[in-house]
């Protein structure tokens, strides 16, 4: 098992520098200028000047060396510095974005809370929420309680999250007025006044992205207990005379979570990535939205960051749930 | 890293038909009782489509799913002779009518039956866009969809048939299921927007690089599915037999591989149309799909979401055609991966 982790971990890497690659390349080919939005009175020189100070005089493949070094080596030395007090990256030059002027990553850092408050908590709320579901409605199949919950759960991955938000925020902000319809950000909780409050400007997002995670998770969960439920051990277990209760939760239940721990597994990165649909019709200024924003504002440092770091998520999470399915199940043996 | 972790079942992909007890019992007499025997047989042995199609009728939302999905292709391609009005006709006097059902409730509403769903706030016909929008999202589902089939059956096929390029198409597949999708298409949207416009004009310069991107991005899973399937083929007696008469390659991929992996292959363009519609509907949205004089659901959605206090049916309309588009397909899809497998089929 640590053979294979190493193995894979070991062809992470040049999965990851090919992927940082086509992200950089595809951005280097951008026809945006960061100078573009400097005014024209600046002399040629003095914006050539301008041009070198931010390296962008350098060949491709420099750039894309240095990117690297920034990413791989400078920031988490900024990391390490601000929780240990070191000065490894003293005199560093960090990943500035063009559109704040400030580093990247403290950015990141900024609007990280509110991606992972809102579209983290939807996720767990849609798994809490899906898993009973796909446990109910595999135990009764064909149940009224089956066919409300396989039309739900149709519903709630076909229609898209811009419409659902959309409706409710005309439904719940608009007629109703129980929500507020944009995220207010600068909300410290303090006291229970301020706790409901921020629970009510939570409740539409997470409830939007809740449902549609735990319309996909409840069918897999479904779909797995169906296939275990047939098994012969069910039947040698009810035939000892064990409770159906035991049986399902103790025989069936343990044994159709270890595909839907890994399809858990592979949903978180789409966490962190925020949900950029739904950030941006609730206003949550999360990851997805500052992703939007630069991408419209032509930041390439932060567009490049932000997409790599969405893609090592995705490269590390795809890793985790394989040695998870192999820990979890040990027929399965990847030596 | 193509192990059983990384593809889990699809949802309810190995779920069972609905209850099949009296529809089963109606289909076991054949429908043509009355004619000669030799028909009967012919028609009982005629085809697989046949046996497919009854099991299909079986599964109502799945039949439901594929009139509505009719009606509404129906209605995108003949709507604008049954309909003439311009989309894009400024009816300035006659701006931000209210559809003609508001009458219901309120007696004065402002609505006239010249402009049935009303009109935006430059007097544009909203059943008119309606129509407009709908040509182009289908239009943008099918072709993508159909790209992304293309492309997914060729990697599946090439890496399962032959061995040696399993390694290197399947390494590339996990390459391009590891890029995060939704970021890419905005930034490949940004940079390749214009250089596009000024070669085919705006619309078909868009519409060939929506079409191209979500494509391109979306057919990994068949990809997948298909090796898989192609994989155990070749294990199979028939693959066998053919090749010790000495069947080459390009005979016999198209003639006995292909055909039996086309199950696999409609199920996931149906997932694959529906997942194309909504890509294209969000990146109208985020307001980096067509350009904003080009109706489509999605942008129609997303010019009325900032007065939707005042107008919720502009906003309603187009968000109810994509999602009830994109539930019925999603319908057809269960239904046929239902009516598609011969181990439920038979019941």
């Amino acid at each position: 098992m640590l053979a294979y982790t190493l193995r894979r971990l070991l062809m992470a890497v040049p999965t990851l520098l090919f992927i940082a690659a086509v992200i950089f390349l595809l951005l280097d080919l951008a026809p945006g200028d960061p100078m573009a939005n400097q005014p024209l009175t600046i002399p040629p020189e003095v914006r050539a000047e301008m041009r070198r100070a931010l390296g962008l005089d350098e060949p491709t493949h420099v750039r894309f060396g240095l990117w690297l070094w920034q990413f791989f080596v400078v920031e988490p030395a900024v990391l390490v510095d601000h929780l240990f007090g070191t000065t490894l990256a003293e005199g560093q030059a960090r990943i500035l974005s063009w559109q704040f002027r400030s580093p990247v990553m403290d950015v990141i850092v900024q609007r990280l809370p509110q991606t992972l408050w809102v579209v983290g908590m939807a996720y767990v709320v849609g798994v809490l929420i899906a898993i009973p579901i796909g446990i109910l409605s595999a135990t009764r199949q064909y149940s009224v309680f089956d066919q409300i919950g396989t039309f739900v759960a149709m519903v709630g991955f076909s229609v898209p999250t811009f419409f659902t938000g959309v409706l409710l925020i005309m439904i719940f902000s608009v007629k109703l007025g129980w929500f507020p319809s944009i995220y207010d950000t600068r909300l410290r909780v303090t006291d229970w006044q301020s706790f409901l409050q921020q629970l009510r400007q939570m409740a539409m997002p997470v409830f939007v992205l809740a449902l549609y995670n735990a319309a996909q998770i409840s069918r897999y969960m479904r779909a797995s207990m169906l296939d275990n439920l047939g098994q012969d051990y069910v039947r040698t277990a009810r035939a000892k005379g064990e409770p159906e209760r035991s049986v399902i939760l103790r025989h069936v239940l343990r044994n159709s979570m270890i595909p839907v721990v890994t399809v858990i597994a592979l949903g978180v990165p789409a966490v962190f990535g925020g949900a950029i649909i739904t950030e941006q019709v609730f206003k949550v200024n999360g990851l997805g939205q500052l992703l939007i924003t630069a991408i419209q504002a032509n930041d390439l440092p932060m567009v490049q960051t932000l997409t790599f770091m969405f893609a090592v998520l995705i490269v590390l999470f795809n890793l985790v749930a394989d040695v998870l399915y192999g820990w979890l199940d040990p027929r399965i043996r990847y030596d | 890293m193509t192990d059983a972790a990384s593809d889990p079942p699809a949802p309810g992909a190995r779920e069972a038909a609905p209850p099949a007890g009296p529809a089963a019992a109606t289909i076991a007499p054949a429908p043509a009782l009355s004619a000669s025997s030799d028909a009967r047989l012919e028609l009982a042995g005629s085809s697989q489509w046949r046996d497919v199609w009854r099991q299909f009728r079986t599964h109502r939302g799945a039949l439901l799913g594929l009139f509505f999905l009719l009606f509404v292709t129906l209605f995108c391609i003949f709507g604008p002779w049954l309909w003439q009005v311009a989309p894009n006709a400024l009816d300035v006097r006659n701006k931000d009518l209210r559809p003609v059902y508001s009458w219901l409730w309120n007696g004065d509403a402002r609505a006239s039956w010249s402009h049935p769903l009303g009109t935006d706030q430059l007097g544009r016909d909203l059943l008119a866009q309606l129509i407009a929008g709908g040509r182009v999202s289908l239009a943008v589902g099918w072709t993508a969809m159909l790209l992304a089939m293309l492309i997914g059956t060729l990697v599946g096929v090439l890496a399962g048939y032959f061995r040696r390029l399993d390694g290197l198409l399947m390494r590339f597949t996990d390459l391009v299921l590891a890029l995060p999708i939704l970021p890419l298409l905005l930034v490949v949207m940004l940079l390749f927007r214009d250089p596009l416009r000024a070669a085919f004009g705006p619309q078909t310069g868009i519409f060939i690089l929506i079409v191209s991107v979500i494509g391109v991005t979306s057919w990994m899973q068949t990809a997948r599915i298909v090796r898989g399937d192609v994989m155990a083929l070749k294990e199979r007696e028939f693959v066998l037999a053919a090749r010790s008469i000495g069947t080459p390659a390009r005979r016999m991929i198209p003639r006995h591989i292909l055909p039996n992996v086309l199950s696999p292959i409609m199920v996931s363009a149906t997932l694959g149309l529906a997942s194309a519609i909504i890509t294209e509907s969000a990146l109208s949205f985020l307001g980096l799909g067509f350009p904003s004089d080009f109706p489509t659901w999605g942008k129609l959605l997303f010019d009325a979401t900032d007065r939707m206090a005042d107008f919720p049916e502009r906003v309603l309309w187009p968000g109810l055609a994509i999602s009830l588009t994109v539930l019925s397909v999603n319908y057809i899809g269960d239904g046929l991966r239902d009516a598609l497998d011969p181990r439920i089929r038979g019941r």
